[in-house]
């Protein structure tokens, strides 16, 4: 029940970044012009966009118009029951974000799915042969590839695969079955980029569970080592790991902004850079809240999911 | 006429910080038996070399001036615009020697053909001779190979010697503070005897040596990585974008560090309502996603600069407050997870018998936390610092490309990454401004890696990879 005041701070703090710091006179100066501009122009792009109430109290409406007609009320409120309002190019930002949360979608769940297995299972090879050269090579690759930047890993993709082998197309989107051959190569680069880090993450976890009371009593009674670690070690594991998934789950929504731009793929992620890059301080804004939002719901989720593994812990 | 940046001062602020809890810690026992343990390890040694050259290149590029211009009459110094650096000055062949467009690392002959007049009057396309890449050369076709190779063996050479002067020295030092004589001093390093393990930093030194030596004898004559899209050397680029990511690796730590240790403090300490809010505080920030945040406020910035624009003199120094506004948002949306951690660690530690006491005795609060609880997490904090840097020197990189890193005009291996992606369609494609920025910053991370790998296992065995 900590989210609702959570979600009053982000707005606040939205708020006071996109009104207070920086006022809708600056936004208008900067979409229409730098040094040139008349006031009357300024006046006018308020006027189109609704900015042009007081800040937090309107002294010349009446009653509870005082309170609803001020841009804290119309711009910040409204975000509680998810009325986006319009950009400030003019489109409807909730309708946008329908769209475009399917692509991101048909990126980040396989990538989820397919680097959660891959992750895992190279985490437990390395578990099994803990101490020998596999094992440790493995961990030196694992370093390594974890000190390259992720977007050489990117633009090695897209050229390896897309421009010198022309096994897939390097970026774009496409609806229905036809996605498959776009969706490839981000998950594909998605996975290699993640591959250091977290099977050496997932491989810490295993070896952890692996030097427990209970392992080393399956042991004795004399289980073999590949079956203490499918039924044992894989098991118990899972219970950090899943509870790590949990949390990024709902940010799924967003998606990669870095992959999503690489690979031209029209998702939410790409949505908010080219926001940015555009300046549309409507549309961060709403991004920002939703982004939050779905934090929270990962939160919540992970105290609901650890309670399910581990009736240990109760909520109260 | 020296010109001190706000980072360039942080930045000698922080050595000298770290330069001043370095003698402090050296007193302390349970601060410098990690630090032996590390000394023991040959690849965080070979790191530790590593990254200290990148430091020090760093350093050389934080100390910026105006320079002085020549005049005919001595008693009068007038100091010219421009804003350089002592290594600007150490790199003067390399910044200066500016072509006219894309050349490929090693080249004689310019990347893109030309209309080219020849003596006799004719026009021919095809592909121009360089300004500088092989310029001694009076046939490149065929003389280039010989002259490249004669350079990197006589580079090797040179290497080799300084590098062995230099480790010679450094065993001489050792045996004079040891009081051995110099013969068994060089023994027990090979031999590996001693605390520190010499023979990692050795070899490291020779090879760093060798591989700047063999750069610099190249670079006199050619442009190592090429020249980029208006013929600016590459490899000039590369170094200047060392103190880029530097900066943004330590200063935003440095930035976070005094309000996460003293809200984590505090948050442990006193608990209650104080937790309350300070728990809040950092769920409320971290709901936030930390990019979104980032280009938020960078948006704020670009509106804040272009409506004072006359604050600033140069645009050096507009770039300069990007950065440190930069490592400002970064740390805001990075100390979280510090304040969390010092926070947990401090729950355990108040309820231990010499805090306990010390409130008995009646020390003040602010007293029991910053000596009695502040010394015991400061592995914590050790430990966080050497594990943020990596991460934040590949931010950045990631940051620049959706324009919401640092100034266009600074170079950072981001910014280089950044305008070469656009040349990826050309054929035959424009490669080597991308692996510069690549190799640099593998090695810069690798050697961090590797580095706080060793820190954090020496500083928290509980943490140890098995």
């Amino acid at each position: 029940m900590y989210a609702i005041p959570i979600l009053i701070g982000v707005n606040i703090i939205t708020f006071v970044l996109f009104f207070v710091v920086n006022t809708p006179d600056d936004m208008a100066r900067m979409h229409l012009g730098m040094k040139r501009v008349s006031e009357a122009a300024i006046v006018k792009w308020k006027d189109e966009r609704g900015y042009n109430k007081p800040v937090l109290f309107n002294h010349s409406a009446n009653g509870a118009k005082k309170i609803t007609e001020t841009i804290f009320f119309q711009n910040s409120v409204k975000l509680f029951i998810f009325d986006f309002g319009r950009s400030d190019s003019g489109r409807d930002i909730g309708y946008d974000i329908s769209q475009r949360m399917w692509p991101s979608l048909a990126i980040t769940i396989p990538s989820l799915i397919v680097g959660l297995l891959s992750y895992i299972s190279f985490g437990l090879i390395l578990a099994f042969f803990r101490g020998t050269y596999v094992d440790i090579s493995g961990v030196i690759l694992c370093v390594i590839m974890m000190s390259i930047s992720g977007l050489f890993y990117i633009i090695g993709g897209q050229y390896l695969i897309g421009k010198f082998l022309h096994l897939v197309p390097i970026s774009g989107y496409d609806t229905g079955l036809n996605a498959v051959k776009f969706v490839f190569l981000p998950v594909l680069v998605g996975l290699i980029g993640g591959i250091g880090a977290s099977t050496r993450w997932y491989r810490t976890i295993f070896l952890e569970e692996m030097n427990k009371d209970y392992v080393r009593t399956a042991r004795a009674k004399g289980l073999s080592e590949l079956r203490i670690l499918y039924r044992h070690v894989l098991t118990n594991g899972l219970i950090p790991i899943l509870t790590g998934v949990v949390v990024i789950l709902p940010s799924l929504f967003i998606g990669s902004l870095i992959v999503e731009s690489f690979f031209a793929i029209p998702g939410l992620g790409s949505y908010t850079i080219d926001a940015i890059n555009r300046q549309d301080f409507a549309i961060v804004r709403s991004m920002v809240f939703l982004g939050s939002v779905l934090y929270i719901i990962g939160l919540i989720l992970t105290d609901i999911s650890y309670t399910l593994v581990d009736p240990r812990v109760r909520l109260n | 006429m020296p010109v001190i940046f706000i980072t360039d001062f942080l930045i000698f602020l922080l050595l000298f910080g770290s330069i001043a809890f370095f003698l402090y810690a050296r007193k302390q026992e349970h601060l410098t038996a990690p630090w032996k343990e590390i000394k023991k390890q040959p690849l965080a040694m070979s790191s530790a070399v590593i990254l200290s050259f990148f430091i020090i290149f760093g350093l050389l590029d934080s100390a910026h001036f105006h320079p002085r211009i020549e005049t005919d009459e001595k008693s009068e110094n007038v100091y010219s615009n421009e804003i350089l650096s002592v290594l600007d000055l150490l790199l003067k062949d390399l910044r200066l020697k500016t072509e006219k467009t894309y050349s490929a690392p090693l080249a004689s002959y310019s990347f893109s053909k030309e209309l080219i007049e020849l003596e006799d009057g004719k026009k021919i396309r095809d592909y121009p001779r360089l300004l500088y890449g092989g310029a001694n050369l009076d046939n490149p076709k065929t003389d280039s190979t010989s002259d490249i190779i004669k350079r990197i063996s006589l580079g090797f050479l040179y290497g080799l010697l300084i590098s062995s002067v230099i480790i010679l020295l450094i065993i001489f030092s050792l045996s004079k503070v040891r009081n051995e004589k110099f013969i068994i001093t060089l023994k027990k390093c090979l031999s590996k005897n001693l605390e520190t393990n010499w023979m990692s930093i050795f070899i490291t030194i020779s090879i760093l040596f060798i591989v700047i030596a063999v750069i610099y004898h190249l670079s006199q004559n050619y442009h190592v990585f090429g020249t980029d899209k208006v013929g600016q050397d590459v490899l000039y680029q590369a170094l200047k974008s060392i103190r880029t990511g530097l900066v943004i690796g330590t200063l935003t730590t440095l930035v976070m560090l005094p309000f996460a240790i003293a809200m984590g403090l505090m948050a442990g300490y006193f608990r209650g309502w104080v937790d309350d809010v300070i728990q809040y505080l950092y769920t409320t920030l971290n709901s936030i996603p930390g990019v979104l945040l980032i280009a938020a406020s960078i948006l704020l910035l670009q509106v804040y600069i272009s409506n004072h624009a006359n604050d600033f003199n140069s645009i050096e120094q507009r770039a300069d407050l990007r950065l440190l506004f930069l490592c400002i948002i970064l740390g805001i949306t990075s100390w979280t997870g510090l304040c969390r951690l010092l926070r947990a660690e401090t729950l355990k530690l108040r309820e231990i018998d010499y805090v306990q006491a010390a409130k008995a005795f009646g020390v003040s609060n602010y007293k029991v936390m910053l000596q009695h609880l502040l010394p015991n997490v400061m592995h914590i904090v050790m430990i966080s610092i050497v594990l943020d840097f990596s991460g934040l020197v590949l931010a950045e990189a990631v940051l620049s490309y959706i324009n919401i890193g640092v100034d266009p005009s600074m170079y950072s291996w981001g910014n280089m990454i950044n305008s070469a992606r656009l040349e990826m369609a050309r054929e035959p494609i424009v490669w080597w401004s991308l692996t510069a920025a690549f190799i640099f910053m593998f090695i810069l991370v690798l050697a961090a890696n590797l580095f706080s790998d060793a820190v954090r296992d020496a500083f928290d065995p509980r943490l140890r990879e098995f």
